[in-house]
C-alpha cells in the first residue's frame, strides 16, 4: 500500500485527475451543505441576522430534548451492540459464514417505512405477539407506543450496520493469536477480554458510530412506533422545516447535531493506536 | 478489471434508461399543453371517476397529484417546478398564499355554478369576496370514540377526555394547531388565541391529560380506531366518517365548548399555465350532480346546496357532519397567526409532547 501511494505521489500529472471526484464530492455534498446550514442558522423568520436561534436552543425545551435524544440513542446502541457482538462472533465460526451474514443483511434491503408499518401490525393489541402472550398466560399488553417498542424496532433496524464492521474485524483476527493465548494458560474469558476484544475494538467503534449517530436523529419511528412519546432532535428539525417554516431554528438544531456527531467521532476514533496496542504489551 | 468495467457500463446504461423513462413520466407533471390541467389535491379527496367524466366532457386532459400537508403543498407551489393549475389549500393557508402572492384571482364569468354554493360559505374572512378561492369541502374537529370499548361511556365536552378512568386511551393528532386549540377551547378561550398567558394555561392543562394519552400520531389513527385498537381520538370529521363507515361502534361528536370549523378550497396558483382549463374544472366540480357524487365518495361535508338536495337525507340531516347554523356559530375558523405565532404554538406543542411520560 505504502509503495503504491509513493508512486502516485511522484507521478505528478496523474494526481489532479484522481483527486477530482473526491474534491468535487466533498465540496458539493459536504462543505456546501454544512456551510449553508450554518449560514441559515443565523437568520430569524423575518430574514434578519440574529443569534437568537442559538439562545433559544439553550432554553429548557431543546436542552431536555437533547438529553432525551442522547439517552435513547445510548440505549439503542447498547442493545444493538449486546446483540450484534455475539452474533458476529458466532457467524465467524460457522461453515458458510458469508451466506449467514448475507441472510442477516437482506432485511436491510427492504424499505424502512415498510418494516416499520409491519411492526405496527405485529405489536398491535390483536397482533401475533399479543396472541402469543395470551396463550402463554401473560395476557394482553400494550406494546405499541411504549419505550420498549421504540427501542426494539430501532435496534432491529440498526443491527445489520453493527454486525458488519464487527464481523469484519473478527474475521480478520488471526486465529493463531487465540491459540497462543490458550497455550499460555489463559481461560476463555481472559482470552476474550485481553486478546479478542482489544483487537476487534476498532470494528466495535465504527459500529457504534454508524448506530449512535443516526439514532440521535431518528424521527419517523418516534411517531409510528412510539406515538411521539419519544421525541428526538430529528422530530424537532422536521417540525421546524415542514410546519413552522423556521429554517433558521431548524438549521441551528442541525448545527448542534453536527457538533455532537463530531464529538462522538472524536471519542470513538482517538486512542486507536496509542492505548490498545501499548496497553496490550504491558 | 474487465468485469468491473462491464459492470460499470451496465449500470450507466440502466441509469440512462431510467432517467429517460423518468423524464417521460414527469412530462405530465409540468405539462404546459393548452389542453391539459394539473390538479394538486389532498390524498383520497376526490372521486376519480369524476376526473374521467371531466376529461370526456371538456376534452381537457387531467394530470392528478396529491399532497399530505398544506405546508408541503405551498412549498412545491412556491418552488414553481410543476405548473399546477388547481390546488386545494385550507383557509389559513389561503391567507398565507395570498401574502406570498401565489394565487390568481378567479373570473366569475367563467364559474356560473357559484350559484349552487350555500351563501353561508361565501365571503368568509380568510378570502373576502372570494377573490381567489371557492369552497370544496368543509368540516369540523371533534372526538371520535368507540363506546363498546368504554363500557358505554359517551362524550359531550372536551373535559370528558380528562376523565381518570381513561388511562392510556386517548389518541391525539400530531398537529400543533389542533392539539393546542383543544387545550384553549377546553378552557373557553379562542383557538386563535395569541395571548401568551392563555397559551401557557392551555399547555399546562394539556400536560395534565398525559396519563390518558396513548399516542400522538397522524393518519394511522383511522386504522387503529377501525380495528378497535384505540378507543378515543381527536380527529377531523371526514376521518371520523371513514372510521364510522368501517366500524359501527364508533361515534363522533363536536364538543359543546367549541371547536374548529375548517374549509378546504379550490384555488388557481400562480404556476397555472392553463387558466381557462382551471376555471372549467372549478365550474365542473361545483355542478350539483358532480358535487353530490364527490361528497358521497369522499365523506366530508359539501358546501354545495344544490348537491345536498340530491344526496341521501340520512347523511345530510346527520347533525354530526352537517351541524346546523346554531351549532356552527360556536365553532371557529383558524386565522393565519403569522409564522412567529405558529412557531410559538409548535414550541408549546413540543413541550407538551416531551412531558407525556
Amino acid at each position: 500500500m505504502r509503495h503504491m501511494g509513493y508512486r502516485i505521489m511522484n507521478n505528478k500529472p496523474l494526481r489532479p485527475l484522481y483527486t477530482i471526484p473526491y474534491t468535487a464530492w466533498i465540496l458539493l455534498f459536504v462543505i456546501t451543505p454544512i456551510a449553508l446550514i450554518i449560514y441559515y442558522s443565523f437568520f430569524d423568520l423575518a430574514g434578519h441576522f440574529t443569534f437568537d436561534n442559538y439562545k433559544n436552543f439553550f432554553s429548557s425545551v431543546y436542552l431536555k430534548l437533547t438529553i432525551s435524544s442522547f439517552w435513547y440513542a445510548f440505549l439503542i446502541t447498547l442493545f444493538t451492540l449486546l446483540f450484534a457482538y455475539p452474533t458476529a462472533y458466532f457467524l465467524t465460526k460457522t461453515k458458510h459464514k458469508q451466506l449467514w451474514l448475507l441472510l442477516i443483511i437482506i432485511p436491510s434491503w427492504i424499505n424502512l417505512l415498510l418494516k416499520t408499518y409491519a411492526f405496527i401490525g405485529l405489536f398491535g393489541l390483536y397482533g401475533p405477539i399479543n396472541a402469543l402472550l395470551e396463550t402463554v398466560g401473560i395476557g394482553n399488553q400494550q406494546i405499541l407506543f411504549t419505550d420498549f417498542s421504540f427501542v426494539f424496532v430501532s435496534v432491529y433496524i440498526f443491527i445489520p450496520f453493527m454486525i458488519l464492521p464487527i464481523f469484519n474485524s473478527l474475521d480478520k483476527l488471526n486465529p493463531a493469536l487465540i491459540d497462543a493465548s490458550r497455550d499460555l494458560g489463559a481461560n476463555s474469558w481472559t482470552t476474550f477480554r485481553r486478546v479478542i476484544w482489544p483487537l476487534t475494538l476498532n470494528g466495535v467503534k465504527s459500529g457504534i458510530q454508524v448506530v449512535f449517530i443516526p439514532a440521535l436523529s431518528l424521527f419517523m419511528i418516534t411517531r409510528l412506533i412510539a406515538g411521539n412519546k419519544v421525541i428526538t432532535l430529528g422530530t424537532a428539525i422536521e417540525q421546524q422545516f415542514l410546519v413552522t417554516q423556521n429554517w433558521g431554528m431548524g438549521s441551528t438544531i442541525a448545527v448542534f447535531l453536527i457538533l455532537f456527531m463530531f464529538i462522538i467521532m472524536l471519542i470513538t476514533s482517538s486512542s486507536d493506536r496509542g492505548t490498545t496496542i501499548n496497553g496490550k504489551i504491558k | 478489471m474487465k468485469g468491473i468495467l462491464r459492470g460499470a457500463v451496465v449500470i450507466i446504461v440502466i441509469s440512462a434508461i431510467l432517467l429517460l423513462i423518468n423524464g417521460k413520466l414527469n412530462e405530465g407533471g409540468g405539462n404546459a399543453n393548452k389542453n391539459s390541467i394539473t390538479i394538486y389535491n389532498w390524498g383520497e379527496y376526490i372521486d376519480t371517476d369524476l376526473l374521467k367524466q371531466f376529461e370526456k366532457e371538456t376534452g381537457i386532459k387531467v394530470t392528478y397529484e396529491t399532497f399530505d400537508s398544506n405546508e408541503g403543498m405551498m412549498g412545491k407551489v412556491e418552488q414553481g417546478g410543476t405548473s399546477y393549475d388547481i390546488t386545494m389549500p385550507s383557509e389559513y393557508m389561503i391567507e398565507m398564499m395570498k401574502e406570498k402572492d401565489l394565487l390568481l384571482p378567479l373570473d366569475y364569468s367563467k364559474i356560473p355554478n357559484i350559484k349552487n354554493i350555500d351563501p353561508y360559505f361565501l365571503d368568509l374572512p380568510f378570502d373576502p369576496g372570494n377573490e381567489y378561492s371557492l369552497p370544496y369541502f368543509w368540516g369540523t374537529v371533534g372526538i371520535a370514540y368507540n363506546s363498546s370499548l368504554l363500557e358505554g361511556q359517551t362524550f359531550e365536552e372536551w373535559d370528558d377526555l380528562w376523565n381518570p378512568t381513561l388511562t392510556q386511551q386517548v389518541i391525539l393528532v400530531d398537529s400543533a394547531r389542533e392539539t393546542i386549540g383543544m387545550g384553549l377551547n377546553s378552557l373557553g378561550y379562542s383557538l386563535n388565541s395569541t395571548n401568551m398567558d392563555e397559551l401557557r394555561e392551555a399547555t399546562d392543562k394539556l400536560k395534565t391529560l398525559s396519563p390518558n394519552i396513548k399516542a400522538v400520531i397522524g393518519d394511522e389513527v383511522t386504522q387503529l380506531m377501525i380495528n378497535g385498537e384505540a378507543a378515543i381520538s381527536l380527529t377531523w370529521s371526514g376521518q371520523a366518517a371513514d372510521m364510522m363507515y368501517e366500524n359501527e361502534d364508533i361515534n363522533y361528536i363536536v364538543p359543546e365548548e367549541g371547536s374548529n370549523l375548517w374549509f378546504d378550497n379550490m384555488v388557481i396558483p400562480r404556476t397555472s399555465k392553463n387558466i381557462e382549463g382551471a376555471h372549467a374544472f372549478i365550474n365542473f366540480m361545483l355542478d350539483a350532480e358532480v358535487a353530490a357524487q364527490n361528497a358521497d365518495y369522499v365523506g366530508y361535508s359539501t358546501p354545495n346546496l344544490a348537491a345536498l338536495d340530491l344526496m341521501d337525507p340520512e347523511v345530510t340531516e346527520d347533525e354530526r357532519f352537517y351541524p346546523d347554523e346554531e351549532t356552527r356559530s360556536h365553532l371557529e375558523v383558524y386565522r393565519n397567526l403569522g409564522l412567529e405565532m405558529l412557531g410559538h404554538y409548535n414550541e408549546l406543542f413540543l413541550e407538551f409532547k416531551m412531558d407525556m411520560k
